[in-house]
């Protein structure tokens, strides 16, 4: 048995759950998720600046505070918090380790970046079509930003097999980390489905952290302990491709039957078809029991062959976008907001601006939810205590959309009253990078793996 | 027939895939699990979001978990980076689902 733990569902989660994870039980591999699909275009920005950035810097930070850890508890690393520079990422952590005198072997999986082959490919009739709409990337390749190919477990397990005590990858599918060590250590062969199915459901099912353990957990959520000290998960690994998620004893949260469904069915479409570089999982073979405290026992997991082809994400800039807030209070509290709305939108009108949308929701009055059956009704309606009026802009010209940042403060003093600005000040105008999914045969990308230092 | 709140029976998870957001749906008591079927159907859902999901609603049946899995095609605007909503990951559309009131026996 091995057990992986997840110490990172994505950049910008806890510090503390990889460290808790590494030192408050026992563990053989801890896996760390950086990469957002947002993630790539925000490490491509730091990069412009600077040539030497555009890795997750939050993971050069944790490496050097718990290396001896590591060393000591003998555990290894798998993280893609390579992003577009991974082999900046092994530099970093080289220095890092050298500088406490710790020796280390560190590995890298790269050739995900097909970036500066996009026109080659597209000469050569590989139209990267959008996987939902159809449309050819040629429509927005002036735009384009990055691309790169979702890889699976397999160069993950090879850099294991070269002996790296830390794997650092540019992108990989998020379950593929967690498959990658059952590979490894188990022998499983490519055409192991079913197994590789069962590792792919036991990546899927920890690669959110502790959204398994009790976070964002709607069963019961109150009754749920210690979310506070809430314990990220851990797969316990068979070599038959059976597995339990567990945590660690003496961390808050709860792993049950119905916390891990929820998280099973989270970002998936047809169940019978999870399609990912390896396999193709069917998640209605997923049998699960209570097999005791906290601890999910998973079995029967079938899958089938994988397609010919890797996933592309490609980013691409999309126009402006600025979102403005101010909240309206008792008395009429809703009726204020609307009437905020339709002032601002009528100056807006008045000053000439064009959008390619404007979006109004009123937090606190059905903003998030939007559904009729969820408006407030007309007895409720008087007795709201505030609402807060949210407008959204978007444009390709940012010169509109800095405009409708300037129209938000003055509603304070020249629109409906009882209204504060939230101490947010000016809207920031923020440019749009936005996803284009495609698909891309497998014979057109090579992974590669690379080891230091090198074996001689 | 006594009318109730999905939230009785069952819980929820949403999450977006570009302008795609999914909900599974996970009934509490597995012998409550022909009341999902029969009640939340894809049709009903698609109404259930009028205005807010513009596009097509599939369901996928999940027996072995006592779950259904909701596809709802155009519902975010876009998706993601482009989209203005308040909640442009979809990411409270699980809980949107569970105000829908069903037939129970």
């Amino acid at each position: 048995m091995i057990r992986i733990a997840n110490g990172q569902g994505f950049w910008g989660d806890s510090l503390e759950a990889p460290v808790d994870q590494i030192r408050r039980g026992p563990i053989d591999y801890l896996t760390l998720d950086y990469l957002a699909e947002v993630t790539m275009s925000i490490l491509q920005k730091q990069r412009t600046r600077d040539p030497q950035a555009g890795y997750a810097r939050d993971f050069v930070d944790l490496i050097a505070r718990v290396l001896p850890d590591l060393k000591d508890r003998r555990i290894r690393v798998i993280a893609n918090a390579g992003g577009i520079n991974p082999m900046g990422c092994r530099d970093a952590v080289l220095e890092r380790a050298a500088r406490q005198n710790l020796p280390l072997k560190v590995a890298t999986v790269t050739g995900d970046d097909i970036t500066d082959r996009l026109d080659q490919f597209l000469k050569r009739g590989i139209e990267l079509k959008h996987m939902d709409t159809g449309e050819p990337l040629s429509a927005i390749r002036a735009q384009v930003e990055r691309a790169n190919v979702y890889f699976g477990a397999f160069p993950v397990a090879e850099a294991l097999g070269l002996g790296a005590e830390i794997v650092i990858t540019g992108r990989v599918a998020d379950a593929a980390l967690t498959l990658a060590p059952m590979i490894h250590e188990f022998g499983w062969k490519e055409i192991d489905w079913d197994k590789l199915s069962a590792g792919i459901v036991a990546g899927h099912a920890i690669e959110c952290g502790a959204q398994v353990t009790g976070g964002n957990c709607q069963v019961d959520w109150e009754t749920i302990p210690d979310l506070a000290d809430i314990g990220y998960p851990i797969v316990e690994a068979e070599p038959d491709g059976t597995f339990s998620v567990t945590k660690h004893a003496g961390t808050g949260g709860r792993v049950t039957v119905a916390s891990v469904k929820e998280q099973l069915l989270y970002e998936i479409g047809d169940p019978t078809q999870y399609i990912t570089p390896d396999c193709v999982a069917d998640f209605t073979t997923v049998h699960l029991d209570q097999a005791g405290e906290n601890r999910v026992r998973f079995t029967g997991i079938e899958g089938r062959p994988a397609t010919n082809y890797y996933k592309v994400s490609i980013s691409y800039t999309a126009g402006y976008k600025a979102m403005g807030s101010l909240v309206y209070t008792w008395p009429d509290a809703y009726k204020k907001a609307r009437a905020a709305d339709q002032i601002l939108r009528q100056r807006l009108t008045r000053l000439g601006l064009r959008f390619d949308e404007i979006r109004t929701a009123f937090l606190g009055a059905n903003g998030c939810h939007e559904i009729p059956t969820a408006e407030p009704t007309p007895e409720i309606e008087p007795h709201l205590p505030e609402v807060v009026l949210r407008v959204g802009v978007r444009s390709e010209n940012r010169a509109a959309v800095d405009r409708f940042t300037r129209e938000i403060a003055p509603l304070v003093l020249n629109g409906p009253p009882g209204v504060s600005g939230l101490g947010l000040g000016r809207p920031r105008v923020e440019e749009i990078v936005a996803f284009w999914p495609a698909l891309i045969p497998k014979s057109e990308v090579r992974p590669e793996v690379a080891i230091w230092p090198s074996a001689n | 027939m006594a009318k109730r709140k999905l939230v009785e029976i069952a819980h929820a998870r949403s999450g977006d895939k570009g302008d795609l957001v999914n909900i599974g749906l996970i009934v509490r008591k597995p012998e409550d699990y022909p009341i999902l079927l029969r009640e939340v159907t894809a049709d009903r859902v698609k109404q259930h979001f009028e205005g807010v999901c513009k596009g097509k609603v599939e369901r996928f049946e999940l027996p072995n978990l006592g779950a259904l899995n909701f596809l709802l095609h155009e519902a975010l605007d876009g998706g993601g980076t482009m989209a203005l909503k308040a909640d442009p990951q979809g990411k409270t559309f699980s809980t949107a689902l569970l105000r829908m009131e069903i037939d129970v026996d």
